[in-house]
């Protein structure tokens, strides 16, 4: 029997309308535990180099968490992973919500989507029964309108469903799957999933998830729920609101946003307003979300309530979570009801909101400039909303302008030309990044922005605090009770770690400092999304419920693996090594590795290249980032140096890239 | 009239604090799995929570007693604007529904208050509160009925199907049952 996972995933080929159920090698697990480590390893197999993006060979992986659907709370992610058609490299995207349990419920682990129907379908996995279904009917439908409609008409209001709205179906390279309270929005899924012909995947089950060692695995899970308890009845102080407790950040719940509105930048990631954050703006905005805010939501099996139903005035309710709440509001310099509003169509359009209002705003500094005629956007309303609105309807149909910021801003501006470039100013490896331009360098930040694969600066941080506390008594306070260390160095470096003098930014922590705490704080982000577990109980908050210590007990317990602390970190480092080697097959390398220029003000080059140079060398790459033969044989991973030889991206017999390592 | 001590153990269930995480679902199949906790399957769980996000409706209700036959009507509830069937609330297992019935043999399923623990964990799973666990002890009146009573059933199903038949069921179901109260 398997434990956790069922064992079994589902193979279906759009092109010939195959559907095949496929028992997995349970060795697999052993080495990739599951959700992201398991998807990277069918992505090296079956995916070579040469794929793009819209090709049938590319493929759409739906991988539930090795976890998810056993009582572990919180562990409730779906994986996608499939080739961006914004970077060209692998998709890191995630989803909570209802899905991927009821997916294992099903009896299945993943869905692998390979080819491309000439039709648009929904695919309707209800236990053992598995049809691919016509969607004509759902064209043009909104994610969450066609979640409601397909429940409907199959009369299972029980079912959860995984849909794109019309920016997925016109492969719009920010397009998102959504899911209810949740969506996989990152590196343009949704276009895939588009171009695959999928409208949406639709699961309900009605079966066991079984356990290895079952009153083990629920002594553990009952300590995380007290801690949990524990946790969130003493925020940590000296921390802003948002980073006191568990969970996404709380945006749904918390109306003090005097940190966001005036540290982020406003616009095309270009303004700060310093004094923004007033009585009157706090009164306003806070009976604007009281007003609309229905309830606050939790994923499965979870007690944080992340996410909100909001019910604009005159439009269809829809949820929210975290800080889409002001990425439209601030993109077009506007107010919270503004933000709420077309976050609302956003959403059933299918949009990333990150992405999505950068792109917006970036449009509107091109028109400002003259890069972009008005006769390019012909019928454009005067105020910034309006524009806001026009500038969204026209990318998810791709009409005129939209047609060409549909693919993002760093392929519009190559589009566009006429220096549009300059304005694609917050990207990295070509995906549009958080608003934030700071002063000082920060070498923790700098390492996670350049190597981090998962384009998201919230996916990779976490653990260690964001700045040193004011005082050593808060120090020593804050390190007490850090049971989550996976060595007590930590609590020396941050004990050390000040505002001003030697043991500050960006000397300190020094570059070996810096590049422990980095893979510390990935590695833990890496297990999570191979177990399913959502980061706000576990990577991404200051003191978590989940860490390195009990980790091994639940796979161990939950799973029946043997597991202990150094071979769940080297079962991560085994899949992460996977995803860059993925990647370095795609074109990767150092050069690619960088922050947005303008990210800090004060840089200090030589060190960032010390500490590229150090960070490497601890995760077994060669200096362009590419996996050494000696750490690629620690792992097991030899096919992956094969590969690499017969490519020639690296030399037979050593280490030096085959290719100019120039940066 | 005859009064007795019954302790009354009651899940009061706060709607306006369930956030639909059915974490509820998930310890009660658990518990009940066997050996206990080897699996879980929302399927099984003896709660289930009503979820319909969209038009804001949450409710948790536990399975209560199996009944062979399905209700002639169905009522609507209208509270606060939003409407409920009445169903929603119904804690049966029922031939009108598929709720409350093993998934493998279809037999009803019915909440034991978990049985052996402190408290139902499905209430101490909910970290929303919106399962709250009560016990009372209260004096409950025990009606002595009247022997008048029986004898006017007993004579119109006598009436209805003849005296053999009715003592062959009397002595049937006498043989069967294990001892009742009162």
């Amino acid at each position: 029997m398997r434990y956790a996972e069922t064992g079994i995933n589902l193979e279906i080929d759009l092109t010939r309308g195959n559907i095949e159920k496929v028992a997995t090698d349970p060795r697999e697990t052993e080495l990739y535990l599951g959700g992201l480590g398991t998807n990277t390893k069918i992505m090296w197999d079956r995916v070579p180099p040469e794929t793009k993006p819209f090709s049938p060979e590319n493929l759409l992986i739906f991988g539930a968490g090795l976890l998810c659907g056993t009582p572990a709370t919180g562990c409730n992610r779906t994986i996608v992973s499939t080739i961006s058609p914004q970077s060209e490299l692998m998709a890191f995207s995630m989803m909570g919500g209802f899905w991927a349990p009821e997916l294992k419920y099903a009896g299945y682990d993943k869905v692998i989507l390979s080819g491309k129907s000439t039709d648009l379908v929904y695919l309707w996995i209800n236990d053992d029964k598995v049809e691919i279904r016509d969607a004509s009917h759902l064209r043009g439908k909104g994610a969450i309108e066609t979640a409601e409609l397909i429940k409907e008409e199959l009369k299972e209001p029980k079912a959860q469903v995984a849909a794109i709205g019309m920016a997925g179906e016109n492969r719009v390279y920010y397009a998102s799957i959504e899911q209810g309270r949740s969506s996989a929005s990152r590196g343009g899924i949704g276009a895939v999933m588009g171009d695959k012909g999928v409208k949406a995947i639709v699961v309900r089950g009605t079966k066991d998830i079984n356990l290895a060692q079952p009153a083990q695995y629920i002594g553990l899970c009952n300590d995380v729920l007290d801690y949990i308890k524990k946790r969130e009845s003493n925020p940590i102080p000296g921390v802003m609101p948002i980073l006191a407790g568990l969970g996404s950040p709380q945006e749904m719940k918390v109306h003090d946003e005097k940190w966001h509105t005036e540290n982020f930048m406003w616009g095309n990631s270009r303004e700060r307003k310093r004094d923004f954050w007033t009585d009157e703006i706090e009164k306003e905005w806070t009976e604007t979300l009281e007003k609309v805010r229905t309830r606050l939501v939790s994923c499965f099996n979870c007690p944080m309530e992340c996410g909100a139903t909001i019910s604009m005035p005159g439009l269809p309710t829809y949820m929210m979570k975290c800080f889409t709440k002001l990425t439209y509001t601030m993109g077009a310099f506007s107010d919270l009801d503004f933000g709420l509003s077309i976050a609302q169509k956003a959403t059933e359009y299918g949009v990333d909101g990150f992405s999505a209002p950068q792109v917006m705003a970036f449009a509107l500094e091109l028109l400002e400039n003259g890069i972009l005629t008005d006769a390019a956007i012909p019928e454009m309303p005067e105020d910034s909303e309006g524009r806001f609105y026009y500038l969204l309807d026209k990318i998810v149909r791709r009409e005129g302008i939209g047609d060409v910021l549909a693919n993002g801003t760093y392929w519009a501006a190559k589009e566009i030309g006429n220096g549009a470039d300059a304005y694609a100013h917050n990207n990295i490896k070509k995906t549009e990044q958080l608003p934030l331009k700071l002063s000082m360098l920060n070498p923790v930040y700098f390492l996670m922005y350049a190597t981090g694969e998962k384009f998201n600066i919230t996916q990779i941080e976490g653990q260690f605090p964001q700045a040193p506390f004011a005082t050593k008594e808060e120090r020593e306070a804050f390190v007490s009770d850090w049971i989550q260390v996976p060595d007590e160095k930590f609590k020396q470096i941050l004990l050390d770690w000040e505002f001003r003098g030697e043991n500050s930014n960006p000397y300190y922590p020094t570059v070996d400092m810096s590049c422990d705490i980095v893979d510390w704080q990935e590695t833990m982000h890496y297990i999570d999304d191979a177990l399913g577990q959502c980061a706000g109980l576990s990577s991404f908050p200051l003191k978590p419920p989940y860490h390195i210590h009990n980790y091994p007990k639940f796979i161990s317990a939950g799973a029946g693996l043997e597991m202990d602390p150094v071979k769940l970190a080297q079962a991560a480092k085994r899949y992460r090594t996977l995803v860059r080697a993925f990647n370095i097959g795609r074109g990767m390398r150092r050069k690619d590795e960088k922050p947005p220029a303008n990210h800090w003000k004060k840089r200090f080059p030589e060190l960032e290249e010390e500490l590229l140079d150090a960070y490497y060398k601890l995760k077994g790459w060669n200096n362009d980032g590419i996996p050494t033969k000696e750490s690629l044989h620690e792992l097991g991973l030899d096919y992956v140096y094969e590969d690499f030889v017969a490519r020639g991206i690296l030399t037979d017999g050593d280490d030096v890239s085959g290719e100019d390592t120039s940066v | 009239m005859k009064s007795e001590k019954k302790t009354i153990k009651t899940i009061k269930i706060d709607i306006s604090k369930c956030n639909g995480c059915r974490a509820c679902e998930v310890i009660c199949s658990s518990f009940h799995a066997a050996p206990k906790y080897s699996s879980n399957n929302p399927e099984r769980s003896r709660i289930r929570v009503t979820r319909e996000p969209l038009r804001d409706v949450y409710v948790p209700v536990y399975a209560g007693e199996y009944t062979v036959a399905e209700c002639a009507g169905r009522d609507k509830y209208i509270i606060d604007g939003k409407e409920y069937d009445e169903c929603a609330f119904c804690r049966a297992s029922c031939p009108s529904r598929d709720l409350f019935k093993e998934p493998d043999s279809g037999l009803p399923l019915k909440c034991d208050m978990c049985e052996g623990e402190d408290e139902p964990l499905c209430v101490k799973w909910c970290l929303a509160d919106a399962l709250i666990y009560e016990e009372r002890e209260e004096d409950v009146e025990v009606a002595e009925v009247p022997q008048e009573e029986i004898e006017i059933g007993l004579e119109s199903l006598i009436d209805k199907h003849g005296i053999d038949k009715v003592a062959d069921i009397v002595a049937q179901i006498h043989k069967s049952s294990k001892p009742t109260k009162g």
